[in-house]
């Protein structure tokens, strides 16, 4: 897990890149001035990326929070409310980061189009309000002018070299925090809230808190952005409150490449030379805006990775096949006895009542409408046992698993963990309280690696439900790492720890899917038909895992099935709950529900002959 | 306090801002609701009916003429945007959406700066619409009270159209659940090209009759744009409805809070919006289930 030397590989390349440019950069049509605003655009990009490329949570209002970070800053120094540029700064950045805290706490509620028309609200009411009702504090269409420049010591930080120098060392810092908050297990939950945003939940992420965090992060990267802005070219212009600066954030960023880091920064580059070297170019002067946005349209309907992510993907596209080139056949080989597996468990918990069963149904019905999916039913589940639900189909049985983790809501009833009532608290806190379940589709994070899947899961109970734990390394937490490996040997998938999930055969997929709910290190394991689809083979094996699961150490993790595979439910199950048109049919040992003629004539459909045409 | 002639002379501002929104609103709304696609070039088609009327006007001498020629044009530029770009991303997520339609916006504007230039046009004011009309102690320009009356009158024909008439019926039907309208059989791909031609020209029409009362140049579509958002927010996303009463209320916020405080008048507007998203995501006339 220890950062190797090709790890800081875009590091070391970034600072040889910033060290050479301003010798380089004059010779093809660069110059300070145009170096500084890349800069200045890629610091404002770090942060965007985080927020869209990493997390999935697209922008248009970055602006506001620029331009706040760029005023507060130069009102301040321009009036001499304060001497210190410095100071000046981290008050518009922290001013900055206040405003997206507000905005963030009213956007990340929202997905999708309603995520981007409130940030672009937002980010015009911030325009709106620079140009005319704070216009005596900013100057309103003229902005500030007479920002004055940084001092170190003695030394005036002044425009050209000086302050191209300042300004990479801030990006170098910048791009060095973005890349460790990536690699960091909070950045690695945000990863996977764009892949699958409901599985993050359910394992017990809580995931408006990470959306609010990464939007704050992202508005104090603009804060600070902004305040340079004003710093370097001595003026702060009220269109870095306008449309146009969010739109060409996301322009930029497209181009350079999403989710690279280092994309907006090049996206900047290619912007701004074009238009200050294009536009000298008779003829074809006034187009530089026109190829920009016609290769902007070709980037996204070829789903092109942009420039930097196409960089990147040359190298990663080597790794996975080397990767994927490990044999189908390594991977059961390589199934250790399941004597030798440690699976740690989670400790029991401190709120469950000695003697009470693992978990409760208390009269649970979900209606929808008049439809009565479930419709009124109790049954225990004993702590330590393996219990079974079945039913025809339609009997209700996914709706009645989904209320036993609270994914839904009962419509009446309650459901009990070990005595306590969890019936209301959502899928991410009954997480968190030790309940994991596996779906009948998979819900995987596609395009992380298995590794990376179950370790989502694992860090959840043990992280809690949110920690902006920024700066560590995503690997580095022991007790998360022991669980991952457990869990990886458990289910069979320990060859493929790099491959990422999405070229797994369909088999190894659904024990990934089993994985990621027992990495959780869950007190009681649901499974919602963990067969389904399977080869025969795979349902031996598969059925195997089941048992070896629920006798692995400890003997103390209780495990609920649905399932369709009869022989499977009669030889795993101690108990069986079966459930017929939402209410129970019948609860009993596997001897007596075999016996039990209601269940037999369920299942044969000889029960509508006694019922009333 | 602003006296009453200037508070009943903003109400009237008011109207004519709020019934174009409602016009430029009501093709946003119609895509968005049918084919799930919140389009970023709408501002752009917006500018871009301005364009056409300032060609089609001087090359066939009558703004009415003008009028109906540029339409034919906003409704073929819809069904290239459609079949050329928009259509591949039904699949995709919202984001990607936004993506290509906003990046289709900006080669819009881009071309016609190309074109035109950077410059604003003139679009003179149609002879019938010249001079001022007095209502009471209120003067007022004729073009402006007239364009009440037009737009009124092209939202009452959106609303025979998408209310008593078939294809209305499949649109609508298809605001409620699109894929349950293909799998009854109806042809889905063409009702959604119909739908993004007809958005796009109601885009364009409003383009075309604003022309006159501002200057034309290619950035003039990127306040509509926000602002038709903030209409079907308050309205209510995918409702028509909802578009014309958002529209005459948007219209109506930024002229009242002009008549107290200029300064105030977008902001409040943006302000609303944000409010309303917090505590009415759904609008006036949306359902909850579509948030």
């Amino acid at each position: 897990m220890s950062r190797t030397g090709s790890a800081l590989l875009p590091e070391v390349a970034l600072a040889v890149t910033l060290l050479i440019a301003p010798f380089l950069l004059p010779h093809m049509g660069g110059s300070f001035d145009l170096l500084q605003r890349v800069l200045d655009w890629g610091l404002l990009g770090l942060g965007f990326d985080l927020l869209f490329g990493a997390t999935g949570l697209l922008s248009f209002g970055q602006a506001a929070f620029y331009g706040t970070g760029g005023f507060v800053a130069g009102y301040l120094l321009v009036n001499n409310f304060l001497a210190s540029v410095w100071l000046a700064l981290v008050i518009g950045t922290l001013a900055a980061g206040l405003f997206g805290l507000v905005v963030g706490w009213l956007a990340v509620r929202r997905i999708g189009i309603y995520f981007a028309m409130i940030t672009l609200a937002f980010g015009q009411m911030s325009y709106f309000l620079e140009n005319s009702p704070l216009s005596a504090y900013t100057g309103g269409e003229n902005g500030l002018p007479g920002v004055p420049v940084p001092v170190i010591g003695a030394v005036r930080i002044t425009p050209g070299l000086p302050m191209y120098w300042l300004l990479a060392a801030i990006f170098f810092v910048g791009f060095v925090i973005a890349r460790r908050i990536l690699h960091s297990p909070f950045g690695m939950v945000l990863r996977a809230i764009k892949e699958n945003t409901y599985r993050v939940a359910v394992v017990g992420h809580s995931v408006p808190a990470y959306k609010l965090a990464v939007f704050v992060i992202a508005a104090l990267y603009a804060g600070l952005a902004g305040g340079l802005l004003g710093v370097f070219q001595s003026y702060m212009p009220p269109d870095a409150f306008s449309l146009d600066t969010s739109g060409q954030l996301v322009v930029q960023t497209v181009i350079g490449g999403v989710g690279t880091l280092i994309g907006p920064t090049v996206g900047a580059a290619i912007w701004l030379w074009l238009r200050d070297n294009l536009q000298l170019l008779p003829g074809i002067g006034a187009l530089w805006k026109l190829i920009l946005g016609l290769i902007f349209v070709v980037l996204v309907v070829a789903l092109k990775r942009g420039i930097a992510g196409e960089i990147r993907y040359l190298f990663s596209r080597r790794r996975e096949q080397a990767a994927a080139g490990v044999p189908e056949e390594a991977g059961a080989a390589a199934l250790p006895p399941a004597s030798s597996v440690q699976l740690p468990m989670t400790a029991p918990l401190a709120f469950a009542r000695p003697g009470a069963p693992a978990l409760r149904a208390i009269e649970v019905a979900k209606h929808y409408g008049g439809l009565r999916a479930v419709d009124g039913v109790s049954f225990d589940v004993r702590t330590g046992s393996i219990h079974a639900v079945i039913g025809p189909n339609g009997a209700g049985k996914t709706t009645l698993f989904r209320t036993l983790k609270d994914e839904v809501s009962p419509t009446s009833g309650e459901v009990l963990l070990f005595g306590r009532r969890i019936t209301g608290l959502g899928p991410t806190r009954t997480a968190q309280l030790g309940i994991g379940k596996s779906n009948q589709l998979n819900q995987l994070f596609l395009q992380l690696t298995v590794r990376e899947n179950l370790r989502i899961a694992a860090l959840a109970r043990r992280r809690g439900r949110f920690r902006a734990d920024l700066l560590r390394a995503a690997g580095s937490l022991p007790a998360v790492e022991r669980q991952v490996e457990a869990v990886m040997y458990t289910i069979g998938l320990a060859p493929r720890a790099d491959v990422p999930a999405h070229i797994l055969p369909y088999g190894e997929k659904r024990r990934l899917e089993i994985g990621i709910a027992l990495a959780t290190g869950p007190n009681v394991l649901l499974l919602d038909e963990p067969l389904a689809g399977m080869s025969p083979a795979e349902r031996i094996a598969t059925r195997g895992l089941i048992r070896q699961i629920a006798q692995a150490n400890g003997q103390s993790r209780t495990l609920l099935i649905v399932e369709h595979d009869m022989d499977a439910v009669f030889e795993l199950a101690e108990r069986i709950t079966v459930l017929y048109e939402g209410r129970l049919l019948a609860d009993g040992t596997p001897d007596q529900i075999q016996r039990d003629q209601a269940v037999q004539d369920a299942y044969l459909g000889g029960l509508h002959e006694h019922e009333p045409a | 306090m602003p006296s009453a002639p200037l508070l009943i002379s903003q109400a009237f501002n008011g109207l004519a801002l709020g019934t174009l929104l409602a016009l430029v609103s009501s093709g946003l709304t119609i895509i968005l609701g049918t084919l799930g696609v919140l389009n970023f070039a709408h501002g752009a088609l917006f500018m871009l009916g301005a364009y056409a009327i300032f060609v089609a006007a001087a090359k066939t001498g009558s703004f009415v003429v003008g009028v109906l020629v540029g339409t034919v044009f906003m409704l073929l530029i819809g069904v290239a945007l459609e079949r050329g770009l928009v259509r591949w991303f039904y699949g995709r997520p919202p984001e990607d959406q936004i993506l290509v339609t906003f990046g289709a916006g900006i080669v819009l504007v881009e071309a016609v700066r190309a074109v035109f230039g950077g410059d604003s046009q003139h679009v003179s004011t149609p002879a019938w619409g010249g001079g001022v009309a007095q209502i009471g102690f209120l003067i007022y320009p004729l073009y402006r009270l007239e364009l009440i009356g037009i737009i009124a009158a092209l939202l009452g024909l959106f609303y025979i159209v998408l209310y008593r008439t078939s294809i209305g019926l499949v649109v609508r039907a298809g605001i409620e659940d699109a894929r349950m309208v293909g799998i009854l059989g109806i042809n889905v791909r063409r009702t959604f090209l119909l739908v993004f031609a007809i958005g796009a020209a109601a885009a364009g029409v409003s383009g075309m009759l604003y022309a006159p009362i501002v200057s034309v140049d290619p950035d003039m579509g990127a306040e509509f744009l926000v602002q038709s958002f903030v209409v079907i927010v308050i309205g209510g996303l995918g409702s028509y409805p909802g578009a014309i009463v958002g529209g005459i209320i948007a219209g109506e916020i930024v002229s009242i809070t002009s008549a107290f405080n200029s300064a105030y008048s977008d902001v409040m507007l943006y302000a609303v919006m944000a409010l309303l998203l917090v505590l009415r995501p759904q609008g006036l006339f949306g359902s909850e289930g579509r948030v």
